[in-house]
């Protein structure tokens, strides 16, 4: 049972953060909780839309098909994280002087959840295909043992969802003026995380192996594998062992973001539609 | 000085494209093949020479899915029920680097480069 309960915490603790973090960004966004529970939902039917096709999946592209899969979503998520923050750029000043009229500013703030709701989803999907594919196994397979398995599963679950909460609760302890800059930063990281992932697929696929030399080893000092590099693998991308690759398109995901930012939230506002 | 800089960086961009899809790498590879049945890997120890990337191909022929996974080869995949995943790992120095299934750690083997 806490074999079951390990497997399974280990796997939705990065979505629980995920969904952590953008429940916290979110927070003054109206109708948010059904943005946010669409994603979980659609992510929960596609991981087990994967896990059912896993087999399928794996022979694509000469048995790499799950790796460039995983690059494919994780891209996704680094363009709506980036997306998300030049959206705020531009439009959190004008929402906050209140130039715009405020059901455009609702229907806008939905656009951007829309983003964020596939951020959701794609976190739930990576993670819950393999716990799908973990807890069918245990289903199928017979013996006494699989409740007590199952059991581990469903509480593992659980805990993945108290980091969630602790997450959100701790990110809304922050004021509020700070809290802007601080979910703007760590989505920055996150995306620039999830684009180092992705090479990291995308090497493993032989389709990308440029300046593929590991430039260091942290390992002796902390381990992706232990609970506090997990949680910095997952929020500012931390790896043990990154390639040159990695780090440059570390680099160009966070400078690219900055640049973006500047620009767009550079530019005056539009003047806001006259409609009465 | 502008131009230049983005000359240099146009001619950087082309020479990454043309290393990264280099076919000739997958050719010299190794392959390794592995079979999962009842939970447990066959053979337990699999041997590779160094300094040339490697291939492993494991077959799962259990009825339900396991995770190959491995830390210091820093791979991870998901091998669905009866069927085959492979596994491309870069050039090894010599040594012993050990494999487990994630989803049942019990099972375990190493692959060995010399």
């Amino acid at each position: 049972m806490l074999a079951a309960l390990i497997i399974v915490f280990r796997e939705v603790f990065e979505a629980g953060l995920i969904i952590g973090i953008v429940l916290a960004v979110t927070q003054s966004v109206p109708h948010r909780q059904r943005w946010i529970a669409g994603g979980v939902l659609a992510g929960v039917v596609g991981a087990c839309l994967v896990a059912a096709f896993a087999g399928v999946l794996s022979q694509l592209f000469e048995g790499m098909g799950q790796e460039l899969f995983n690059a494919a979503i994780l891209s996704v998520a680094v363009i709506m994280l980036t997306w998300h923050n030049v959206w705020m750029a531009r439009h959190g000043k004008e929402m906050a002087g209140e130039l715009r009229a405020v059901g455009q500013a609702v229907a806008d703030g939905s656009r951007s959840l829309w983003a964020l709701a596939v951020v959701v989803g794609v976190a739930v999907l990576r993670e819950g295909s393999e716990v799908a594919l973990f807890l069918y196994g245990v289903a199928a397979s017979d013996g006494g043992s699989a409740t007590s398995l199952f059991t581990g599963g469903l509480l593992g679950l659980a805990l993945g969802g108290a980091v969630c909460l602790f997450t959100y609760v701790g990110l809304l302890r922050i004021p509020p003026r700070a809290l802007f800059a601080t979910t703007t930063m760590l989505i920055t990281l996150l995306a620039a995380g999830m684009a180092a992932q992705a090479v990291a697929y995308l090497a493993r696929a032989n389709w990308f192996t440029a300046l593929d030399v590991v430039v260091w080893d942290s390992g002796w000092l902390l381990s992706e594998d232990s609970l506090l590099g997990r949680t910095l693998h997952t929020l500012i991308g931390y790896t043990d062992q990154p390639t040159e690759m990695q780090l440059v398109i570390y680099a160009i995901v966070v400078l690219v973001t900055i640049a973006l930012m500047r620009l767009v939230g550079s530019q005056p506002p539009r003047p806001a539609v006259a409609a009465g | 000085m502008t131009c230049t800089r983005r000359n240099l960086f146009l001619a950087a961009a082309g020479a990454v494209a043309m290393l990264s899809f280099s076919p000739a790498q997958a050719q010299q590879a190794t392959e390794v093949q592995l079979t999962y049945s009842g939970s447990q890997f066959q053979p337990g120890e699999v041997r590779a020479p160094a300094d040339k990337p490697v291939v492993i191909r494991i077959r799962n022929l259990d009825g339900k899915a396991m995770e190959f996974e491995s830390k210091s080869l820093r791979v991870e995949k998901v091998v669905a029920a009866r069927s085959e995943g492979v596994v491309n790992v870069r050039a090894l120095k010599p040594g012993r680097y050990e494999f487990f299934d994630d989803f049942n750690e019990k099972a375990r083997g190493a692959l060995v480069v010399q």
